[in-house]
């Protein structure tokens, strides 16, 4: 039954990165996105990290997609008649990203060591487990990005700024 | 106790979706122009990564991948706002978000 869902899960997630790339219009490439980010939450939920699911389409398609979605209305550019690159730009993208997966894939093949660990503890995704560990091992990371959010909140304001407003 | 989907998904699967998901992100930011869809397929890539953190933190009940998750998510809010912003900024100053003409630092 599950792998059933990883298969399914996996198709759409392919499908919908590839269209991502290929659709015509923005909007259509962020829809897609978002759609990509669920089924990518739904293979946290198949790998046992259910508050990782949660937060992730928190995160992800309630805010950064959505932000994409308003940069995209607010700029007006849903606009289909977008100038393309040359076809052989195109074709050298195509080319070189398969090549990057031929590289990727074979490297995986040949890696050895990836049995199973047979104690399974299935707590682990678990908002509790995840709690400790990060605000007790990981503390000052968790401190150093606060620093970082606080950083980005002031630097797109600045840049968000007009032109004449940052000069005077 | 069941088992994980790992006994009956082996790992290399998840690494393939992950390469996958990885080089169409890499040849999403080479195929296009807009910038904003250039933007998202580098989002695409963040996501390869940790779908392939998530798979090894169960394969080996280690929950420190996941919370490193939590930090890539993190760095990758940040990220949208500033980038997103720079983007706005491009708009106004050259009236499209077309990487083509960002060549102002070409000699």
């Amino acid at each position: 039954m599950s792998q059933y869902l990883f298969y399914i899960l996996s198709l759409l997630t392919a499908f919908s990165a590839m269209m991502v790339v290929f659709s015509r219009k923005p909007v259509y490439s962020v829809l897609y996105m978002i759609f990509c980010f669920f089924t990518i939450a739904g293979h946290y939920i198949l790998l046992n990290a259910q508050f990782l699911a949660a937060v992730h389409v928190i995160v992800y398609s309630g805010a950064i997609m959505v932000l994409f979605l308003y940069v995209i209305m607010m700029l007006n550019l849903n606009k289909e008649s977008e100038p393309h690159k040359s076809n052989i730009a195109k074709t050298a993208a195509v080319v070189s990203g398969g090549l990057l997966l031929m590289v990727l894939v074979s490297v995986f093949k040949s890696a050895d060591g990836l049995a199973i660990n047979p104690a399974f503890d299935s707590q682990i995704g678990m908002v509790e487990v995840l709690g400790m560990v990060l605000y007790e091992k990981y503390l000052l990371p968790f401190e150093v990005s606060a620093l970082l959010f606080l950083t980005a909140m002031i630097g797109a304001t600045m840049l968000g700024k007009k032109e004449g407003g940052a000069q005077s | 106790m069941t088992g994980s989907i790992l006994d009956t998904i082996h790992i290399n699967n998840y690494l393939i979706l992950a390469s996958f998901l990885f080089s169409v992100g890499v040849m999403g930011v080479l195929f296009r122009r807009n910038a904003i869809i250039v933007f998202m397929c580098i989002e695409l890539m963040l996501n390869a990564v940790n779908l392939l953190l998530v798979a090894f933190s169960t394969m080996h009940s280690d929950p420190g991948g996941q919370v490193m998750v939590f930090f890539i998510m993190a760095v990758a809010a940040a990220e949208v706002a500033v980038g997103l912003a720079i983007l706005v900024m491009i708009y106004r100053n050259i009236g499209n978000t077309d990487i083509n003409f960002l060549d102002k630092l070409k000699g």
